[in-house]
């Protein structure tokens, strides 16, 4: 079983500390991860992704083309990575700031009214935990005791008293898909 | 078991480096490599080691020069760019038979280029990018476990030989993170006696030992230059590594190194899957070359598609190894584009069914 992730929005977003807290699950929990970032101009405030890649078996290719699933934060994103998502896949958006929402038909859309959450959870900057608890609702491809372990290796020592705020974001983003919102 | 770390490329070439008992690294920031002096800098200090940040890599290659000269384990790293400027330094290093460890984590190019990745540096790193008859052992990391194995490999080598090693590597396997484990690794076993040139100080009774490469008489620079040789003959046979995936039933193979080999074994997953008896050789080490192994399976397959991140270079050491037994293809893109696994994928289906046609007809 392999799973190819297509994460992606604004630098600033968290989607880059997104996809290593869901690579670093993936290796407590005995898989073979990669983690791609895209490094460059748009570290610096432009549009930021990852490919996070987790699976059973040796992974060949860290660079690939076509996403099992995406987990998209804005609109660039969406325009850029919506057909690279496999017919049958998923895309998750952040719906809002995503204006034109996905009209692929071949794939399940996920609308996740992630900032506006983290906002009524007044922790605005665990708007990619409340995704990541979305994609997890959809794909328990780690556990949340994973995810939890991953973020006190993927923060620094400093911010370790985030982790409880991070685990109600990722809580609030998986009831957020138990309780679908219509689009 | 050693516990499985998720890291940087960059990073685990850092980690393993101090495991291996780095004693010194000089080396001047340069993206897409700053992780690995970052690193260093945050935890060399701490582990018995001295770093310092030069004023240019033309500073970082010399006074890796002169570090080297007293035996220890040295290191410098930097990209492209950055490469080029430390030629001079690492001409002379070979030539006083200096042991050290060198990284060039390539992005595209040429000039100032781009900090995307690229493999567009093969032939300064294999053919001596500075003058003379010299070369240095160039080993090419797949993964970010090798980064990590590689580096100890390579100060073991240029201990053996005297020789500068270089992990040629680039910006993808750099940045990307993987799982690593660090093997138990006992420093002291591996260090070797360095007692009979190592400039340490002159001791009361004790021959003076002169580290240089200035020899004005032609005749002794001949020897020098001989005896280099003969010593680039026994790593020639010795030291030649590679991966060889899928090869023995294959009717076909793509040779490809660090990350094009990646994308490139995804290109033959699929081509399996569909039916096609593809393999793939990846080199681990450039210099030496795997050229006589490439030789015979030249002997098997109908042709060979040579992938790489440059306009082309590698390929022509493939081309000499099978010396015209059979067509030797290339795809490459440039630039700091890396190739998709389609893309590969439409290579071999291309050159397959054009090979398929030949002999139907």
């Amino acid at each position: 079983m392999t799973n190819e992730i297509k994460i992606a929005g604004f630098g600033g977003q968290g989607v880059l500390s997104m996809g290593m807290t869901l690579a670093y699950a993936g290796v407590f929990e005995g898989k073979q991860v990669v983690w791609m970032p895209s490094y460059g101009p748009e570290m610096r405030g432009g549009t930021a992704n990852c490919t996070v890649i987790i699976s059973n078996d040796r992974i060949s290719s860290p660079i690939i083309n076509q996403f099992d699933m995406a987990i998209i934060l804005n609109q660039p994103s969406l325009d850029k990575f919506e057909n690279t998502v496999k017919p049958m896949g998923q895309i998750f958006y952040e719906s809002n700031n995503v204006i034109n929402p996905p009209t692929r038909e071949d794939v399940s859309v996920f609308e996740v009214p992630a900032a506006l959450e983290a906002v009524n959870l007044k922790n605005a900057k665990g708007m990619n935990m409340i995704m990541l608890g979305a994609f997890l609702e959809k794909n328990p491809i780690v556990s949340i005791d994973s995810i939890l372990k991953a973020l006190k290796k993927v923060l620094p020592e400093r911010h370790h008293h985030l982790i409880s705020a991070n685990e109600k974001a990722l809580k609030r983003g998986m009831e957020l898909l138990q309780n679908p919102v219509l689009s | 078991m050693a516990t499985k770390l998720l890291m940087k490329g960059n990073e685990a070439l850092a980690e393993a480096a101090i495991r291996a008992g780095l004693k010194a690294y000089f080396g001047y920031p340069i993206t897409p490599q700053s992780e690995l002096l970052e690193y260093l800098v945050r935890e060399l200090p701490k582990r018995g080691g001295a770093i310092l940040q030069a004023e240019s890599e033309i500073a970082s290659i010399n006074m890796v020069y002169g570090a080297a000269a007293t035996g220890e384990r040295v290191m410098t790293s930097t990209s492209s760019p950055g490469f080029s400027l430390m030629q001079e330094g690492i001409s002379y290093i070979a030539c006083a038979e200096l042991p050290c460890l060198l990284v060039n984590v390539m992005r595209g190019g040429p000039g100032l280029g781009t900090i995307q990745p690229g493999q567009c540096d093969y032939f300064q790193a294999v053919k001596g990018g500075g003058h003379g008859d010299y070369r240095m052992i160039v080993l090419a990391p797949g993964s970010v476990q090798e980064m990590a194995d590689f580096v100890y490999l390579g100060f073991d080598l240029a201990d053996k030989y005297r020789i500068p090693v270089l992990i040629l590597t680039d910006g993808a396997l750099g940045q990307m993170m993987e799982m690593v484990e660090f093997p138990e690794y006992d420093i002291e076993a591996h260090l070797v006696d360095h007692s009979s040139w190592a400039t340490t100080g002159k001791k009361k009774g004790s021959e003076r030992h002169i580290i240089t490469s200035l020899f004005l008489d032609p005749e002794i620079l001949e020897n020098v230059n001989l005896h280099l040789q003969k010593k680039y003959d026994t790593i020639r046979e010795k030291e030649v590594r590679y991966e060889a995936v899928m090869t023995d039933d294959a009717d076909f193979i793509v040779v490809a190194y660090g990350l094009s080999a990646r994308v490139s074994h995804k290109a033959i997953e699929m081509g399996r899957q569909e039916g096609m008896k593809v393999g793939l050789l990846r080199p681990q080490t450039l210099f030496p070359f795997p050229s006589e192994q490439l030789n015979a399976l030249a002997d098997h397959v109908n042709g060979i598609l040579v992938v790489e991140m440059s306009a082309g270079q590698m390929v022509e050491d493939v081309r000499l190894s099978v010396n015209g037994k059979v067509p030797v293809e290339f795809y490459g893109r440039m630039g700091g584009m890396i190739p998709a696994p389609e893309e590969i994928l439409n290579e071999i289906n291309r050159f397959y069914s054009q090979k398929l046609i030949e002999e139907t007809f």
